[in-house]
C-alpha cells in the first residue's frame, strides 16, 4: 500500500530553516483566530442555552409551530458555505468574508430583540445566524492554514477548537448568571450576547492577519480565482478524492441526538440528565483536541483522522455491546469526544495542504460542505433503519457501515497518489 | 488599512472591552426587576382544590380560584407558583420551577400540601389529573438534545397516585400504527387525557410528520393509532367525546381550530372559535370548554365556547391561563 507515503509527516519544503523552530507553538494568527471562535463560542452558547426557555416560556410560543422552520436553512447554508468560500478566494479577503461571518451572527443577537413574537421573523433571524456561521467557517480554517507550516497544522487546528470548545463551555454559564441577575428577561442575556459577539469582531479586525505572506506564495498567478477554476478542484485528482472522503466519512455519523438517545434508553438515565451527555462528550473534546493535533503532525494525518472514525465504530459497537452501568456512559462519551478530537479539525488539517493556496477557501468550503450534507443523509437513513429493524440492529449496521467508510477511505486516498507531492509544493 | 502598533490594538481593545461591557451591564441592571411579588393572596389557607362550583387557573403563574358563577369576578390566588395546573377529586397537579432553569411536577391534595414531586426535564407544556383523582399525566417540551429535524422533542410521563407507579416517557410503550406494530426514533407524545377506569387513555402521537390520536393502556404498555391529526385531546365528563385542536389542513404552522370528535360516529365538529388554540381544553360541564388564548403581548386570558359547534366564544377568566372545573 501506498499508506506510509501519506502517513507521515510531510516532508518540509526546501530552504524552511525557521520554520522548524516555528513549530515549538502556534503562530500568532491561529492565537487569534482562536479566541475569537472562544469569544464568539460564549456568545452563541449563550443564546442557544436559553432560546428554548425564551421561545416557550418567554413568549409562549408552541415549539411545534417553529419546527417547521428548521431543517430548511440547512441545504441554503450548505450553498452559501461554498459561495462564500469562493468569494473569499477571488477576492483574496478570508478575512473580510469572516468578518461579515461573525458580524452577521452578532447582528441576529439583536435581530431576536425586535422580532418579538412573530415566528417568521425569529426563523430568519435564526436563518441569519446559522447563514452566518456557515460563512466563517472555511475562510476561518483557510487562515489558519495559510498562517501555519504544513508540518504543524494538526498542532494548530487542534489549539483552535480546543479554544473553541472552550467558549461552548463557558456560553451557557454566562447565560445563566445574567438570569441569576436578571430573573426572565431574556433580553439582557440577547444583549449581552450581542455585546460579546462585537468584541469578537474587533478581536478579529485588530489581530487576525490576511496571510501576510500572500503573493510570495501564491507565486506569480496573480489572476483571479475564476468560477471555472473552482469547479476544477472537483476534476483534478487529489482535491475531488478529498471532498469524496470528507463526504464518505459523513456518511459514517449518525448524529449526537442518536447516539445521547440510545445511551439514555440503554442505561434508563434519569432524562433530566440528557443534557448532561453533550457535556461530557464536549470535555473529551476539549481535553483531546490538542493532543491529538500534535500526535496527527507526528505519525500523520489520515491515520490519526481514521483512528477517530474507528473511536466512532467503536462508540457505535459499545451502545450495542455488553457493557452496562457507568463504564458504558464513561467510555461512550469519551470514544465519542475523541472521535471528534481527532476528526474535525485534523480532517481539514489533512485538506488544507492538498488545496492549492489560491482556492484553498473554496476548497475547504466543499469539504465541509460534503460532509455536512452527507452526514444529512445518514441521520435519516438510520432514522428508517430504527423503523424497520429496531435500535439495537440499526446501530450495528452504523458500525458496519463505518468498517466500510473506513476501507473506502483508505482505497480512496491512499490509492496511486500524487497526493503527496502536490502536498509538499503547495 | 492604517497599521496599529500592538500597543495602539491593545489599547483599542481595552476600550471596546469598557464599553461593550457597559452597555451589557447597563442593559442588565435596567432589566434586573425586583424580586417578583406573589399577587395579592387572601393567604394559602383561602385556595383549595375541595370540588364546589369554582373553577381553577393560574394568574400571574400563581394557582387561584374564581367562583364559576362569577369568573370574572374576585379572585382567591395561592402563593403557589405553577406554569401549569389541573385538578379533580381534591388532587392537584402543579408543574412548578425548580430552579431558574429545571422544573418538577407537583401533586397536591385538595389542601395545596405537597403529597408527591418528581424531577422533569424541559419546559412544562401540559398537565392533566383523572377524573377520580388517581391518575396524573404531564408532558414538557425538551429543546437542545433534539434527534428530531425540529429542533424540539416532548415527553410525556403519568404517575398512579394509588400505586407509585411512575412511566417516565411514553416512549417506552409498544405502538400499534394502523393496525401494525410500529416503532421510530422521532416518536413524541403529548396531551393525555383519563378514561373512567383510571387505565386507559387518549394522548397525541406524533411520528414522520404526522399527529394522532392515539388509545392507550397503563397497564399493558400499549398504545394503538385511533385518528390523524389529534391534538391535545381532552375526553367530555361522559367519555363519549374528545374535544382537541385540529392542525387548519393538517398543518400545525397554519395554526388549530378547537374542535369536538364524536367517538361513536368518529364525526368532527368545529367550534365557533375561530382563533388558533394551542391548548388542551377542559370540559367545563358536559356543554362547555375553557381554554387559553394569548393577546398578541403573549398575555393570556382563559375563554369558553360550547362544545357542540353553537353560540359564540365569551371571555372568561381575563387575565388567567390553565383552566380546570373543581369537580
Amino acid at each position: 500500500m501506498y499508506l506510509s507515503t501519506v502517513s507521515r509527516p510531510v516532508a518540509d519544503p526546501p530552504g524552511s530553516g525557521p520554520r522548524r523552530r516555528r513549530l515549538a507553538l502556534v503562530s500568532g494568527n491561529v492565537v487569534a483566530l482562536g479566541t475569537v471562535s472562544l469569544i464568539t463560542d460564549i456568545s452563541a452558547e449563550m443564546v442557544a442555552a436559553v432560546l428554548p426557555l425564551y421561545l416557550v416560556l418567554g413568549l409562549q410560543l408552541s415549539p411545534v409551530a417553529f419546527g417547521v422552520l428548521d431543517g430548511v436553512h440547512t441545504g441554503a447554508t450548505a450553498l452559501l458555505r461554498v459561495v462564500g468560500g469562493f468569494a473569499a478566494d477571488r477576492f483574496r479577503r478570508r478575512k473580510l468574508i469572516a468578518g461579515v461571518g461573525y458580524t452577521l451572527s452578532a447582528v441576529a443577537k439583536l435581530g431576536l430583540l425586535l422580532a418579538g413574537r412573530s415566528i417568521p421573523a425569529i426563523g430568519a433571524v435564526i436563518a441569519v445566524d446559522r447563514l452566518g456561521k456557515g460563512v466563517r467557517s472555511a475562510p476561518r480554517d483557510a487562515l489558519i492554514t495559510l498562517s501555519t507550516p504544513p508540518e504543524a497544522l494538526g498542532r494548530a487546528f487542534g489549539v483552535h477548537r480546543a479554544m473553541d470548545s472552550v467558549g461552548a463551555f463557558l456560553g451557557p454559564l454566562a447565560a445563566f448568571a445574567v438570569l441569576l441577575v436578571v430573573g426572565q428577561s431574556y433580553d439582557a442575556v440577547f444583549v449581552t450576547s450581542f455585546c460579546v459577539a462585537a468584541m469578537a469582531v474587533v478581536v478579529l479586525v485588530l489581530f487576525v492577519r490576511e496571510r501576510p505572506a500572500e503573493q510570495a506564495a501564491d507565486g506569480p498567478d496573480d489572476k483571479a480565482v475564476s468560477v471555472r477554476e473552482a469547479f476544477g478542484l472537483l476534476r483534478a485528482g487529489p482535491a475531488r478524492r478529498l471532498v469524496l472522503a470528507a463526504a464518505m466519512l459523513g456518511l459514517a455519523t449518525i448524529g449526537d441526538g442518536f447516539v445521547y438517545l440510545l445511551l439514555q434508553r440503554r442505561e434508563d438515565l434519569g432524562l433530566r440528565w440528557f443534557p448532561l451527555l453533550a457535556v461530557g462528550t464536549s470535555l473529551a473534546y476539549l481535553l483531546l483536541a490538542a493532543p491529538l493535533g500534535v500526535l496527527a503532525d507526528r505519525i500523520g494525518r489520515l491515520p490519526v483522522v481514521l483512528g477517530g472514525y474507528t473511536a466512532l465504530g467503536a462508540t457505535y459497537l459499545l451502545l450495542a455491546g455488553p457493557v452496562d452501568g457507568w463504564p458504558l456512559i464513561v467510555l461512550t462519551l469519551l470514544l465519542y469526544g475523541a472521535f471528534y478530537a481527532a476528526t474535525d479539525g485534523v480532517l481539514i488539517a489533512l485538506a488544507g495542504p492538498v488545496l492549492p493556496a489560491r482556492l484553498r477557501t473554496t476548497g475547504i468550503a466543499l469539504v465541509q460542505t460534503g460532509q455536512a450534507l452527507a452526514y444529512l443523509v445518514s441521520s435519516v437513513l438510520f432514522g428508517l433503519g430504527w423503523q424497520a429493524w429496531g435500535p439495537e440492529a440499526a446501530i450495528r449496521a452504523a458500525a458496519v457501515a463505518v468498517a466500510c467508510v473506513l476501507v473506502g477511505t483508505l482505497l480512496l486516498l491512499t490509492a496511486p497518489s500524487r497526493l503527496v507531492t502536490r502536498r509538499v509544493s503547495r | 488599512m492604517t497599521v496599529l502598533s500592538t500597543r495602539a490594538k491593545l489599547g483599542v481593545v481595552v476600550a471596546s472591552a469598557v464599553l461593550l461591557g457597559s452597555v451589557a451591564a447597563g442593559y442588565v441592571a435596567m432589566a434586573a426587576e425586583p424580586a417578583r411579588t406573589p399577587p395579592s393572596t387572601t393567604g394559602d389557607q383561602a385556595v383549595t382544590l375541595t370540588p364546589g362550583p369554582r373553577l381553577l387557573a393560574l394568574t400571574d403563574r400563581h394557582l387561584s380560584t374564581v367562583a364559576t358563577a362569577d369568573p370574572a369576578g374576585p379572585r382567591t390566588v395561592s402563593g403557589l407558583e405553577c406554569l401549569r395546573v389541573y385538578a379533580a377529586a381534591g388532587t392537584g397537579v402543579c408543574l412548578r420551577p425548580e430552579t431558574a432553569w429545571s422544573y418538577q411536577v407537583v401533586v397536591l391534595d385538595a389542601a395545596l400540601r405537597q403529597t408527591r414531586t418528581v424531577g422533569v426535564p424541559g419546559l412544562p407544556n401540559r398537565a392533566r389529573v383523572s377524573a377520580s383523582g388517581r391518575m396524573v399525566s404531564w408532558t414538557t417540551f425538551v429543546g437542545g438534545d433534539s434527534y428530531t429535524a425540529s429542533g424540539f422533542s416532548t415527553r410525556t410521563g403519568i404517575l398512579d397516585t394509588a400505586t407509585g407507579t411512575t412511566v417516565t416517557s411514553l416512549e417506552e410503550f409498544a405502538i400499534t400504527r394502523d393496525g401494525r406494530n410500529y416503532r421510530s426514533p422521532d416518536v413524541n407524545y403529548w396531551g393525555v387525557t383519563f378514561t373512567a377506569d383510571d387505565n386507559r387513555f387518549y394522548a397525541t402521537m406524533s411520528t414522520a410528520g404526522k399527529r394522532y390520536l392515539v388509545r392507550g393502556d397503563v397497564a399493558a404498555r400499549t398504545v394503538e393509532t385511533v385518528k390523524e391529526n389529534v391534538e391535545c385531546p381532552s375526553l367530555s365528563p361522559d367519555g363519549t367525546r374528545i374535544a382537541f385542536k385540529e392542525a387548519i389542513d393538517a398543518d400545525p404552522a397554519k395554526g388549530w381550530r378547537l374542535s369536538v370528535l364524536d367517538l361513536a360516529t368518529m364525526r368532527v365538529t368545529a367550534t365557533a372559535e375561530t382563533s388558533s388554540v394551542d391548548d388542551q381544553a377542559a370540559w367545563l360541564d358536559g356543554r362547555t370548554l375553557a381554554y387559553t388564548l394569548r393577546q398578541s403581548d403573549g398575555q393570556p386570558d382563559v375563554w369558553s365556547v360550547p362544545a357542540d359547534g353553537s353560540g359564540t366564544p365569551k371571555l372568561t377568566i381575563p387575565g388567567a391561563e390553565s383552566p380546570a372545573p373543581l369537580t
